[in-house]
C-alpha cells in the first residue's frame, strides 16, 4: 500500500502551488494518507482488457467555421485583475533586465 | 388571493398572465420573506433585490402594453453562486472569488433571461461545489430550513434551502457527484440532474469537467420540466452539450406510467443505509407499483468502488481546472513584493479552503508521475465498467429507483472533520455522474427527527421525461410534498 509521507505532501503541495504551514503538512498528510489509502479498493478489481473512459458521452471534435467575431472588450477583460494598467495585466518582474 | 409562497413556478406565472397579480407584487413578496427568513437560514450569497424589482418593472410595462413575455415571466428563482452572472458577483462561497464580477453571463443565465424569469439572488455553495453540506463555504454556513442545527446538504445547499424555505420557487445548481440531489433529499424539495450534456455549461465555473451538469431545484416535477424546458439544449459555447433535441417536458409529464419497469438495484439498500432511508426507498418501489409499475430486483455490481472512482477522477479534473486561480487575471491577490512563482503560490494558499486544498492535492497526486496508471488510468477504466452496470441494467428496465443518501441531513459540525466519512456518503449519487445519467430526487417521506428522506429516478441517456413522469405520478399519489418546514415570519 503507497504510504503518503509528509515528504510525498510536500511535493504534491509544491505541484500543487500551494504553501503550506507546519500544522496544515500534519494534517493533510494523515488525511491524504487516509484518503489515497482507501482509493487503493479499486485494486482489488482486475481490469485488464478494459478501456479507459474519459467522459460519459461519444464525443467527436466538434468543428465550426473560423469567423471573426466581437470578443470581449479589453475594459471588461481586465475588470476584474488585481493589478494592471489600462492595457495589460501587471505581473512581478520575470526576466530581469541586465 | 392564495399566499404567494405557497404556489408553483407554473401557476404564478399563470396568474400573471391571467393578471390576477403583478410581476412586482410577487418579486415584492419574495424579497420580503428573503429579508425575514434569510437572517436564520443563509441560503444567499447576494440578493439582487434592484434588479429583480426592475425585471419586475420591464414585463409588468410590457404586459400592459400587451407585448410577449417569456414562459418563466414574473418567476423568481436564484442561483448557485458558481453561475456567472454579468455585473452580480460570483463567489463560488471562495475567498478567491470574493470580489469577482463576471464580464458575462452563462448560457443558462442568458436563457432565464430570455424566457423573463426574474434573478433574485445568488446562493451559497461548498467552496468551488466541493462539498457535501456547504459547511465548506468560506462565507458562511446555510441551514436547513427544517432543523436550522442541521446542514442543508451539499453543495448546492444554498439553493436548496432556498427552494425549501420559500425563499425562491425555482434555483438553479449544479450535480458532479450528487450536488443536487443529496441537498434536495435533505431539504425536501425535487432535485433534477439531467444528462452530462443535456444544459450547457458555459459560465458554469468549472469543477470537474467530464462530471459537472447544471439543474434544477423545485417544490415538485412539474416545475423542473418547465424550467429544464427553458435551460435545455444545445450551445456553440460548450461543445460538449449534446445536439439532441429538447422534447416538450411538461406535455411528457401527462403520460400514463402504467407498465413502466423500475429496477431496484440490491447494492444500493445494503450494508450502511439507515433504516429510515431504506424504508423510505421500499415504500416508494410500492408506490409505484400501486401505480401500475412494475418493480425488478436489479444489480449494478461495482456500486462499491464509486466512491473511489469518482473522487479520483473529480479531484485530477479539480486539479487541473483549479490551476486558473493565479492570482493575475481575476480574484485574490497576495500582497507584497515577490516572483510570480511565489506570486501564484502565496495567492492560491490565501485565497483557497481546506476541502480545496486536499481535492487539488488529490487530483495532483493521482495524475503525477509514478502514480498516474495506479489511480487516474485505474478509475477511468472503473468507469467504464460502472458505465457498463448501468448500460446492462437499463437494457431490461426503463429506470431506477434508489437512496440519495445513507441518511437524513446530519448536525452542524458533526462530519466535517472526516472528509473520507464525507466522501463515503457520496455512495448512491456519484455513480450516476461517472456514467453520465440523468437523475431526479425527490421527498419520499419522513425520517429520524421529522426530517425529509429523499429517494432518487436514474435513467437512460435524455430521457428526463420518463423521470419527471413516474416522480410526478409520485408526487400525486402521495402527500409529502405537503409537508413544510415550520419557518414563521418575524
Amino acid at each position: 500500500m503507497t504510504r503518503i509521507t509528509t515528504d510525498t505532501v510536500e511535493q504534491v503541495a509544491d505541484l500543487s502551488k500551494l504553501i503550506l504551514s507546519d500544522e496544515e503538512l500534519a494534517g493533510f498528510q494523515e488525511q491524504l494518507d487516509k484518503i489515497i489509502g482507501y482509493f487503493e479498493v479499486l485494486n482489488s478489481l482486475d481490469t485488464t482488457g478494459v478501456e479507459p473512459l474519459a467522459h460519459p458521452l461519444d464525443l467527436r471534435n466538434v468543428f465550426r467555421q473560423d469567423t471573426v467575431e466581437d470578443s470581449a472588450p479589453r475594459e471588461d477583460a481586465l475588470a476584474n485583475a488585481p493589478d494592471k494598467t489600462d492595457e495589460a495585466y501587471k505581473v512581478p518582474v520575470v526576466i530581469e533586465s541586465s | 388571493m392564495p399566499e404567494l409562497i405557497e404556489l408553483s413556478a407554473g401557476d404564478l406565472h399563470r396568474k400573471l398572465m391571467a393578471g390576477d397579480v403583478t410581476a412586482r407584487q410577487i418579486v415584492e413578496r419574495y424579497l420580503d420573506r428573503i429579508e425575514q427568513i434569510d437572517g436564520r437560514v443563509g441560503a444567499f450569497n447576494t440578493v439582487t433585490a434592484e434588479a429583480a424589482l426592475d425585471k419586475a418593472a420591464d414585463i409588468d410595462d410590457r404586459l400592459d402594453k400587451g407585448e410577449a413575455v417569456g414562459p418563466l415571466a414574473g418567476v423568481p428563482i436564484a442561483l448557485k453562486d458558481n453561475l456567472c452572472t454579468r455585473g452580480v458577483p460570483t463567489t463560488c462561497s471562495s475567498r478567491i472569488l470574493e470580489h469577482f464580477v463576471p464580464p458575462y453571463d452563462a448560457t443558462v443565465v442568458e436563457r432565464l433571461q430570455r424566457a423573463d424569469a426574474v434573478l433574485i439572488g445568488k446562493t451559497n455553495l461548498d467552496e468551488f461545489a466541493m462539498g457535501s453540506t456547504t459547511e465548506a463555504s468560506a462565507f458562511a454556513t446555510t441551514a436547513n430550513p427544517w432543523d436550522l442545527s442541521r446542514v442543508p446538504g451539499g453543495s448546492s445547499g444554498g439553493s436548496a434551502a432556498a427552494v425549501a424555505a420559500g425563499l425562491a420557487p425555482l434555483a438553479l445548481g449544479s450535480d458532479t457527484g450528487g450536488s443536487i440531489r443529496q441537498p434536495a433529499a435533505f431539504c425536501g424539495v425535487t432535485g433534477l440532474k439531467p444528462t452530462y450534456g443535456r444544459v450547457s455549461r458555459y459560465g458554469l465555473i468549472a469543477y470537474a469537467s467530464s462530471l459537472d451538469q447544471i439543474g434544477t431545484f423545485s417544490r415538485d416535477p412539474r416545475d423542473a420540466a418547465l424550467l429544464l424546458e427553458v435551460i435545455a439544449g444545445h450551445d456553440p459555447r460548450d461543445s460538449t452539450s449534446a445536439q439532441e433535441p429538447v422534447p416538450d417536458y411538461s406535455a411528457e409529464l401527462e403520460k400514463d406510467v402504467a407498465g413502466v419497469k423500475v429496477g431496484l438495484p440490491r447494492e444500493y439498500l445494503a450494508e450502511g443505509i439507515a433504516p429510515d432511508v431504506e424504508a423510505a426507498v421500499r415504500a416508494a418501489a410500492d408506490t409505484c407499483r400501486g401505480l401500475g409499475a412494475e418493480v425488478i430486483d436489479i444489480s449494478l455490481p461495482h456500486t462499491e468502488y464509486a466512491v473511489a472512482t469518482y473522487y479520483i477522477i473529480g479531484t485530477a479534473e479539480a486539479s487541473s481546472n483549479l490551476a486558473r486561480f493565479d492570482g493575475i487575471h481575476y480574484g485574490r491577490r497576495a500582497a507584497g513584493k515577490m516572483d510570480v512563482d511565489e506570486l501564484y503560490s502565496r495567492s492560491r494558499s490565501e485565497g483557497l479552503g481546506d476541502e480545496v486544498k486536499r481535492r487539488i492535492m488529490l487530483g495532483t497526486f493521482a495524475l503525477s508521475a509514478g502514480y498516474y496508471d495506479a489511480y487516474y488510468l485505474k478509475a477511468l477504466k472503473v468507469r467504464r465498467l460502472i458505465k457498463k452496470d448501468f448500460d446492462d441494467a437499463l437494457a431490461g428496465v426503463d429506470c431506477i429507483l434508489a437512496p440519495v443518501a445513507p441518511t437524513v441531513a446530519y448536525k452542524q459540525g458533526e462530519m466535517i472533520d472526516d472528509p473520507l466519512a464525507l466522501y463515503l456518503a457520496d455512495i448512491y449519487t456519484s455513480a450516476t455522474n461517472l456514467a453520465g445519467l440523468p437523475a431526479i430526487a425527490f421527498n419520499a417521506g419522513t425520517g429520524e427527527g421529522g426530517l425529509p428522506v429523499g429517494v432518487q429516478l436514474m435513467g437512460r441517456p435524455f430521457e428526463e421525461s420518463g423521470l419527471l413522469r413516474l416522480a410526478h405520478a409520485f408526487r400525486e399519489a402521495t402527500d409529502h410534498h405537503l409537508a413544510r418546514p415550520n419557518l414563521t415570519e418575524d
